[in-house]
This record gives structure tokens, C-alpha cells and sequence, in this order.
């Protein structure tokens, strides 16, 4: 052992920003955690209160969106912007599902993930953002595997399973999240030459299913959304594989929303200990009242191809 | 290095599992032959011989921490000189001081410095770069992800990697009092296991829980600089040439 000076080493060498381990990097801190929808800066202040570990910021939840019908769009970039001046957590923000444009206004602004989202009125019915065009890190939604593949092959950093947002019933996350999950079993399970027509079945690249069959997961974190209203739904989504869980309408459509986000954070951490899901469960108040996912009248999860 | 023995009488490197990127501590740790366990509960805690503190949201971590039940427990663990390392918002909490954190944000104070969070600005701003390190023979492959900076460092704490900031400041982020090491970035995510190797240098091989030894360790974090027989690096060839550490 020599001595130090005690100063250290500086460094000035080349730095480089938007590669693909700083995008999925920052996923990657965000597991085991709740990112929260969030309308106002007041809400966003709630939701960091509360441990959430990022916020998406947004004009109206899903359950409004759905209620109020019309086009829904990028949020007002002066909404974003107060709140993103009013929590010190990473926040994310929505573009239309191939609308480029939005995208750009929104890594303008600095917001830290874009999700290109379903659960906005898609502005391309034929093609996704080409998400490699961007500093910023793009969380994408996906209802199978291999939607999700597509997405990682425009991109994506991050998946989320798309459950049936603004329902509050979790049936449809735990159905694409099973699905995504299950398939990936499946290839961890194929001979080198089973995977080519799995590439074809799954109309996604061979490489990217070949990676799976190699590690065992996707090659981008796996989060869900879409429905998940109570800390046992957290609990079940992450028990099913999830590494993180997105909760929209479910916190601020709840009646005592700093308790309900309070409650999904320990829940996500403590998942597989029943009893502290149990003791945070307790007392709650009123879920978000939700309608039964197969009754809704728009399919937001059949939105992206 | 942690050998725990078929009797146990070393206990398993933890990892403070409650949010971020524990997982790929745990399997870098497991690549490096060391028994490694998730840290959720006091119970789990007690079983271990230094803890990892890893990256992930520090406003959470603070949080859960509470009301896990572990903030007293770990305190007490730090104050006898528990061996620590902790990558980015790791080095926040182990941080004695937040310069921007909320108000409501516990300090572990484990390590005599002053931090600045999201210093290098948002996710935009998120770099790699290759690093060079006290102690360490070639660059260390850096991924800096909204991280923090050092902007003060107390006596006897040691600082060992550096960089400049877009202000032209210059700033530590990799710093080790006793043993107690941090860095602002992620050696979890770049696969290179040698700030580990180094961390695991720094715990003693036979490490008890007597009292005896937990008050050893204390003196000894007070005075860093002075040698301990109980450092020596018996693998120099694979942790490569670790002059501070």
C-alpha cells in the first residue's frame, strides 16, 4: 500500500451522453419503485412526498382522458415545466404515439423519460418514433412480446406492460405482463434453430430474441401500468415479474391520495412480505372506482402495433 | 476480502434492496465469488458484514429506510464502523450532509462530506466516460446517471477520483473515510468489478460481532490513515494496483 496525496485523479476525458447504457441506465434506478401521473405541480409534490421515484407529468389523467373523450395530446410544456421546477425527481412526459414532433418539444424541455403513449391519440398509424434519434431515454408500451421487441428495436430504453389505463382493474396488466413474461420463458427454452421462426412469429428482429434466449429477460427494464389501483395490485404485478410499477388514475382518483401513493410505494419495496402489505392496506379509504376493463368503450392497449 | 467460512463466522456481504439498481450489485458480487443478500429488514441486516448501498432514487430510499425500521439499526451499524460502499444515491444517503435534498431526507452520515444531487443536470446531461482513479492502474469505465457531486470533504476523508463540471469547477466523486467508500457514478452498471474488489479490501477478513472488534473498527474509522494489518490485499494480481485503498 502507497500513500495518496489525498486529492485524487481528475478527469476531463471525452464524455458521451444519450448512449444506450445511460438511457436504460437511469431505468435501471428506477426499479422496485412507483412512478406516479400526476396533474399539477401540487399533485407532483403529493407524489414525491409520498416516495414515488419519478413522476409522469400530464394535462389529465387516464380515467379523464377516457371520460372526456376528443384529442388528447402532448401536456401544455408549461405545465411540464412547473412541474418539473417543483420535485427533484426525474420527470416523464407523453408524446402521441409517432408524433416525432412532440417528442422533440419534450427533450427540449429537458423532461428526463418520454413515454410514447397509447394513451394519447396516436398521430401515425403506421410507424413509432425512431427513438435512436434522441438524447432523452423512451419508455414504450407493449402487450406481447413482441411489440415490446419492436419497440427496443426503435429505441425504447424502457418497456411497460399497457394494462387497460384509467380502468383501475388490473386484469388486462397482469394479462400483458403474463404474456411478455411467458413468451420470454418460452425462448429461454429453444434450441438455437427454434429461434428464427420465434423472430418471425414475433415479427421482431432475431438478434433481440436471441438476446433473451442468451439472458434469460428482456434487454431493457419491464415495468407495468395500466390499472393498478391498491397496494395488493402493486404487490401481484411485481410477484408476476414487473421491476417497477406505473400508477395513473389510481393514486389521484382514490379518496385519500397521499395515503394510497404511500401505501403502493411500500407495497412495491415489500412485496413478497405479505404482512407489511397487509399493514399498509389497512384503512385505506376508497379505491379509484374503475369500470371493468372489458367493458370500456376504447381500447387504449389496442393502440401501437 | 469476505471469506465466509463454512461456519459462518463471516457474515454475507449485504445490499440495501428496498429501491434501484440492487440487482446488479448483487450479481457483480456473485461474480466475484462473495456471498451477497438483499437487505429489506433489521433482521437481515444483522446477519451482515459490510452493506452495499446502491444507486436508485434517494428521496425514496430515505423513506423506506424509515419505515422499514432500519434507519436506527444502521446507524448504530455505521457508528461501529460497518464496512460500506455506496454508488450514487448511495453516496447521497451515506453523505453526512444534503446541500439540495429535501428537508425530510435522513443524512446517514457515514462519510464527512457535503453533496450536491442531480449536479451535472437532468437525464439530458447523463454521461459515460472513462475515469481515472487513485489506486487504480487504467480508467475506470464511468455511467453517470443525474448524479451527484462532492462539495465538501471533511478531514480525513480521502478523495480519489475527480472530474470537472460544464462550469469548469472541479469536483470529487469517488472519496473513502476509513471504510466507508463512495462514488457518484455506477461501477454496478459498467460491468468493471474493481471499485468492489476495492471496497471488499477494505473489510476485514475476520470480522465478529464482539464488542471488542466493533470498537477497534470505530477508532479506526476516526483514523483513517492509520495502517491495519487486517487491509493487506492478499489477490493484488486480479484487484489490480490499489494504492489508496
Amino acid at each position: 500500500m502507497t500513500e495518496s496525496d489525498g486529492q485524487g485523479s481528475t478527469t476531463s476525458s471525452p464524455r458521451t451522453t444519450g448512449t444506450g447504457m445511460v438511457k436504460r441506465g437511469l431505468a435501471t434506478q428506477l426499479r422496485g419503485g412507483v412512478i406516479m401521473d400526476v396533474v399539477t405541480p401540487e399533485q407532483a409534490k403529493v407524489a414525491e412526498d409520498a416516495g414515488a421515484v419519478a413522476v409522469m407529468a400530464l394535462e389529465r389523467v387516464p380515467a379523464d382522458i377516457r371520460r372526456d373523450g376528443g384529442v388528447a395530446r402532448m401536456s401544455d410544456p408549461a405545465l411540464i415545466e412547473a412541474i418539473m421546477a417543483a420535485v427533484s425527481v426525474p420527470v416523464m412526459a407523453k408524446a402521441r404515439i409517432g408524433h416525432y414532433s412532440e417528442a422533440k418539444v419534450l427533450e427540449a424541455l429537458g423532461v428526463d423519460y418520454i413515454d410514447e403513449s397509447e394513451v394519447l391519440t396516436p398521430a401515425d398509424d403506421e410507424h413509432h418514433i425512431d427513438k435512436w434519434r434522441f438524447t432523452i431515454p423512451f419508455v414504450c408500451g407493449a402487450n406481447d412480446l413482441g411489440e415490446a421487441l419492436r419497440r427496443i428495436s426503435e429505441g425504447a430504453a424502457m418497456i411497460r406492460s399497457k394494462g387497460e389505463a384509467g380502468t383501475g382493474d388490473v386484469k388486462e396488466a397482469v394479462r400483458h405482463l403474463r404474456h411478455i413474461l411467458g413468451d420470454i420463458r418460452k425462448i429461454g427454452q429453444c434450441e438455437s434453430s427454434e429461434l428464427y421462426s420465434w423472430a418471425k412469429e414475433l415479427r421482431a428482429p432475431v438478434e433481440l430474441v436471441r438476446e433473451i434466449a442468451e439472458t434469460g429477460e428482456l434487454p431493457v427494464p419491464l415495468f407495468c401500468a395500466g390499472g393498478i389501483a391498491t397496494p395488493a395490485d402493486a404487490a401481484l404485478v411485481m410477484e408476476i415479474g414487473a421491476q417497477a410499477v406505473f400508477v395513473g388514475s389510481g393514486i389521484f382518483k382514490s379518496t385519500d391520495p397521499p395515503r394510497f401513493a404511500r401505501a403502493i410505494v411500500e407495497a412495491t419495496t415489500h412485496y413478497s412480505d405479505y404482512s407489511i402489505v397487509s399493514k399498509v392496506s389497512r384503512g385505506l379509504g376508497g379505491a379509484m372506482r374503475g369500470e371493468e376493463a372489458g367493458s370500456v368503450a376504447t381500447k387504449l392497449s389496442e393502440r401501437g402495433w | 476480502m469476505v471469506r465466509p467460512g463454512p461456519t459462518g463466522e463471516v457474515g454475507p456481504v449485504g445490499v440495501l434492496a428496498l429501491q434501484g439498481d440492487f440487482r446488479e450489485h448483487l450479481s457483480l458480487l456473485a461474480s466475484l465469488g462473495v456471498a451477497a443478500i438483499p437487505v429489506r429488514l433489521p433482521s437481515q441486516l444483522e446477519q451482515v458484514s459490510a452493506l452495499v448501498v446502491p444507486g436508485g432514487e434517494s428521496t425514496t430510499i430515505s423513506l423506506l429506510l424509515e419505515s422499514s425500521g432500519l434507519l436506527g439499526p444502521l446507524r448504530e451499524r455505521l457508528r461501529l464502523g460497518l464496512p460500506t460502499l455506496g454508488t450514487c444515491a448511495g453516496m447521497i444517503l451515506l453523505a453526512e450532509e444534503v446541500l439540495d435534498g429535501r428537508p425530510d431526507q435522513h443524512c446517514l452520515g457515514a462519510i464527512d462530506i457535503s453533496v450536491r444531487r442531480n449536479a451535472f443536470g437532468r437525464q439530458r446531461e447523463s454521461f459515460e466516460a472513462d475515469l481515472a482513479v487513485d489506486g487504480l492502474r487504467a480508467p475506470l469505465h464511468a455511467v453517470f446517471i443525474r448524479a451527484p457531486v462532492v462539495e465538501r470533504v471533511g478531514d480525513g476523508v480521502e478523495v480519489l477520483a475527480s472530474v470537472v463540471l460544464p462550469d469548469g469547477g472541479e469536483k470529487p466523486v469517488v472519496c473513502r473515510q476509513g471504510n466507508v467508500l463512495v462514488c457518484s457514478f455506477h461501477p454496478e452498471l459498467a460491468g468493471d468489478p474493481r471499485l468492489h474488489e476495492a471496497f471488499l479490501g477494505l473489510v476485514p477478513e475476520k470480522l465478529s460481532a464482539d464488542k471488542e472488534t466493533a470498537e477497534k473498527l470505530s477508532a479506526d474509522k476516526e483514523r483513517p490513515d492509520k495502517e491495519r494489518p487486517d487491509k493487506e490485499r492478499p489477490d493484488k494480481e486480479r484487484t489490480g494496483n490499489v494504492r489508496a485503498l
